[in-house]
């Protein structure tokens, strides 16, 4: 027992060592010259970017961080007033807020101006505005990399080649312009094959959410597991000492028959084995966890740890292939997968997970995510035969978490787990 | 035909949400099939060469109560596709043998999947526009697009066109939008003998009929106003942004005219003169049309501006070549495409001095007090103070 809470401890200090290294970087980018690329977290290229020496800004990751912290409010306020519509992605407004606050980062050091916009437009359509509302603020170069989306469930050779193009023509010049360095192809391998070793261990760590109990809350606890593969760490040599940390500390777990630990404790007694889809809430985040923890439901897999890149089904980053494998990890990405390949995704968790139910959480800011999921509860309740619950919030505009009523709903939806319990062993 | 019969006509089938003109075409003409398109920008040149009839499919308006559509939707998303969904489930989109879904939004985009889930047997494609400036990558991937687009059009309909039906196809499509701007300029020249509710009915009839009769249509519309002239309005003229893919309901647009504004240039069914020059038809024809969708697609919140000082000079642009006097930005609710465009092109206008309004609507919105009132308003301080 106390070994494994010293694993755990060990992944977590790495987490926040990183962490605050990449900040207090980022900071002293003006001083130390290090050029900065600000680029999104689903189709991010991180070992691209990091193969030009440039240091990576994931402003999804700011605003989340902002959320947690209890500061996006304000943001997203301070946008409405600049003019921000009420009915957009609060993760726009809370970023559009921070920097007119003083681009001050979560966690309080200065964030640097963009050498370079990325726009991966990977799954997500306000990235677009989102981009181009901060071309208005930084007056900055961007490059624009399209990413078709999987209409009919696959990537096309077509666009892989599109994909591939643009990379060499478009988005490979404009990283060397902006930092004054060379493409440097072994680099960006020597990154990618750092990639799918962290992949390799990340999907350990998902995966051991088979066993009962599962050793990992594979959402609430997930996202942290996933942060530093979704954002800067991706190719790094921390990121590969991350992840072995945490499968270690994880298959720990497993061999203890030990479950996760939550905000009330470790959760042994896993009463309910569940799927969530959509991104969490982040302004009541513990509070949100701790409802579900807290009556024994435990959440076996997710999607929404796969926005960053989904790994489970065998893609992993190839250094054989630098340039393709880039196209074809931004073209996998969730949320760039159409809607009958998400329902198949879930059916498929639900199966290979032996989850009781599912939980959608629907969040008012992301189309991209909630548009359609109503249907998609439907759809998945027929085809894997268990009940889902849909609950409605926000990432992070505190004014959408309503605590009693998705305590209520989630209470009642487990009773009916139950009841069917009941009714199937009677 | 007189103005009043013309526009009689165009808003019959405006309200017949049964659709029953598309109906008609195909059981005149046995064998034959109809593609629907959601907004903003499909190629229906395509559809038409291929010898099927493009119908454009923009909501359900205030004329269809949402009974199934609302279980499909939460709150927080515009009302367009509920109702489309509501047109759908009530089998009043059944005589659609595909259904085409651009690359607008993330709504669309989802109901792409939605649609597959819903209609297995439809042909239902998602159509991902270039989103890239380069016309070196950006034309051969659309031409690809587009390829792909034919060849699986073909096969629905059973005819594989010539390169010459569907150079006609594109010359058609070419006159349409010669016929639109047109349409446009007598407007923004002549206001008060182009009402914007009588272009606005016309363009939803042409969503609904082939591109020959809408022609026709619009042909004698232009000698029926000649015929007819009305009397000038001591108005302000205005533009309307952001109405490119929910559309507003007939009543407001006739709100903002009635309260003093003469709409002069707006972007509502923006797809039918996405391309603003014609399609070149010497050549390959559908390296053609990618080139002109790369070189001249209108500027519009669902393309990707890369002109870093596009969204700051956008507005004034279109106020300029509009003559106007004022911008109203009238956006649907929950509108991600016109709401987060919002706040650069307001800027952009500000910066020029250009006077602005904004509101957001619902396509079935009923009360339109509170836009007559700021309409008014809006009309009379250009008035008193002067415009851009
Ligand atoms: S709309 Fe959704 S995917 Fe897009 S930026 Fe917002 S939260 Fe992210
Ligand atoms: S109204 Fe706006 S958000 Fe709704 S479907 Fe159309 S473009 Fe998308």
């Amino acid at each position: 027992m106390a070994e494994t809470s010293a694993a755990k401890d060990r992944s977590m200090i790495l987490q926040k060592q990183m962490i605050a290294n990449h900040y207090r970087q980022l900071e002293n980018a003006p001083e130390t010259g290090d050029p900065v690329v600000y680029t999104f977290v689903p189709g991010n290229m991180n070992e691209l970017v990091r193969s030009f020496g440039a240091l990576p800004v994931l402003p999804e990751i700011n605003a989340l961080q902002s959320g947690m912290r209890q500061k996006s409010g304000d943001y997203i306020a301070e946008a409405e007033r600049a003019g921000h519509s009420e009915d957009v992605c609060t993760y726009v407004k809370c970023d559009i807020g921070m920097i007119k606050a003083g681009n001050i980062s979560p966690t309080g050091t200065r964030l640097p101006k963009p050498d370079l916009l990325l726009l991966s437009y990977t799954g997500c359509y306000t990235f677009m505005k989102w981009f181009e509302l901060l071309r208005e603020e930084y007056d900055c170069p961007t490059v624009f990399f399209h990413v078709p989306y999987q209409g009919d469930g696959t990537i096309e050779a077509e666009h892989r080649d599109y994909m591939m193009r643009q990379l060499r023509e478009e988005v490979i010049p404009a990283l060397e312009k902006a930092t004054g360095r060379r493409y440097d192809e072994d680099r960006l391998r020597e990154y990618l094959t750092l990639s799918a070793q962290a992949e390799d261990d990340l999907v350990a760590v998902l995966q051991s959410a088979k066993n009962r109990p599962s050793p990992i809350d594979a959402y609430f606890g997930a996202v942290y597991y996933v942060g530093p593969i979704f954002s800067s760490f991706r190719g790094t040599p921390e990121g590969v000492e991350y992840y072995r940390a945490l499968r270690e500390e994880v298959e720990a777990r497993v061999a203890a028959g030990q479950g996760p630990m939550t905000p009330v404790g470790q959760l042994d007694d896993e009463k309910y084995r569940l799927v969530v889809e959509g991104p969490p809430n982040w302004t009541s985040f513990r509070e949100f966890w701790s409802m579900f923890a807290s009556e024994g439901a435990n959440v076996v897999a997710s999607t929404y740890t796969k926005v960053g890149g989904t790994y489970d089904f065998g893609f992993r980053h190839d250094p054989e292939d630098p340039l393709g494998t880039l196209a074809d990890y931004c073209g996998g990405c969730y949320t760039n997968i159409n809607l009958p390949g998400r329902v198949d995704m879930l059916v498929d968790y639900i199966r290979e997970y032996e989850a009781d139910g599912f939980v959608i959480n629907s969040v008012k800011s992301c189309n991209s995510f909630s548009a359609g999921q109503l249907m998609m509860l439907r759809e998945v309740e027929k085809r894997a035969g268990v009940p889902g619950a849909f609950i409605e919030s926000d990432l992070v505009d505190p004014r959408y978490f309503s605590a009693a009523n998705i305590k209520n709903r989630l209470e009642s939806y487990l009773q009916m787990i139950d009841a069917r319990r009941m009714g199937a062993s009677a | 035909m007189g103005r009043e019969s013309i526009i009689r006509a165009a808003r019959e089938i405006y309200d017949d949400l049964d659709f029953q003109r598309v109906r008609d075409w195909l059981s005149q003409k046995p064998g034959t099939k109809a593609v629907g398109y959601l907004p903003v920008y499909a190629p229906r040149e395509l559809i038409h060469a291929c010898g099927l009839l493009p119908v454009g499919i923009h909501g359900g308006g205030d004329r269809v109560e949402i009974i199934k559509g609302d279980a499909f939707y939460q709150s927080y998303i515009c009302h367009l596709p509920r109702s489309v969904v509501e047109l759908g489930q009530s089998g009043r989109l059944d005589m659609l043998s595909g259904m085409l879904f651009p690359s607008t939004c993330d709504v669309i985009r989802n109901l792409s999947g939605m649609w597959k889930m819903l209609y297995p047997d439809q042909y239902v494609r998602y159509i991902d526009v270039p989103q890239i400036a380069t016309p070196e990558i950006a034309i051969p991937f659309w031409e690809g697009e587009l390829r792909h687009l034919l060849n699986d059009l073909a096969k629905l309909s059973g005819h594989h066109p010539s390169e010459d039906e569907l150079r006609a196809s594109l010359g058609l499509y070419n006159e349409v939008r010669a016929a639109l701007r047109e349409l446009y300029e007598l407007r923004r020249t002549r206001p008060w003998d182009v009402p914007t509710e009588e272009l606005y009915l016309l363009m939803r009839a042409g969503e609904s009929i082939p591109p020959e009769d809408f022609l026709a249509m619009i042909q004698s519309y232009f000698r029926a106003i000649d015929d007819e002239p009305n009397r000038p309005r001591d108005n302000s003229r205005v533009i309307v942004v952001g109405s490119f893919c929910e559309q507003p309901p007939l009543g407001l647009i006739k709100t903002i005219e009635r309260a003093g504004c003469y709409v002069v240039d707006d972007d509502f069914l923006i797809g039918n003169r996405f391309l603003t020059e014609d399609v070149e038809l010497s050549g390959d024809p559908l390296s053609c049309l990618a080139e002109s969708f790369v070189r001249d697609a209108v500027a519009t919140s669902v393309i990707y501006e890369a002109d870093p000082h596009g969204k700051r000079s956008e507005i004034k642009d279109k106020v300029d070549a509009a003559g106007a006097d004022g911008v109203i930005f009238a956006a649907a609710s929950f509108c991600d495409p016109a709401l987060l465009d919002r706040p650069m092109l307001r800027t952009g206008a500000e910066a020029h001095d250009i006077p602005c309004i904004a509101f957001k609507f619902s396509e079935n919105s009923g009360q339109f007090q509170q836009f007559r009132e700021q309409a008014g308003t809006f009309s009379d301080s250009i008035k008193l103070w002067g415009g851009a």
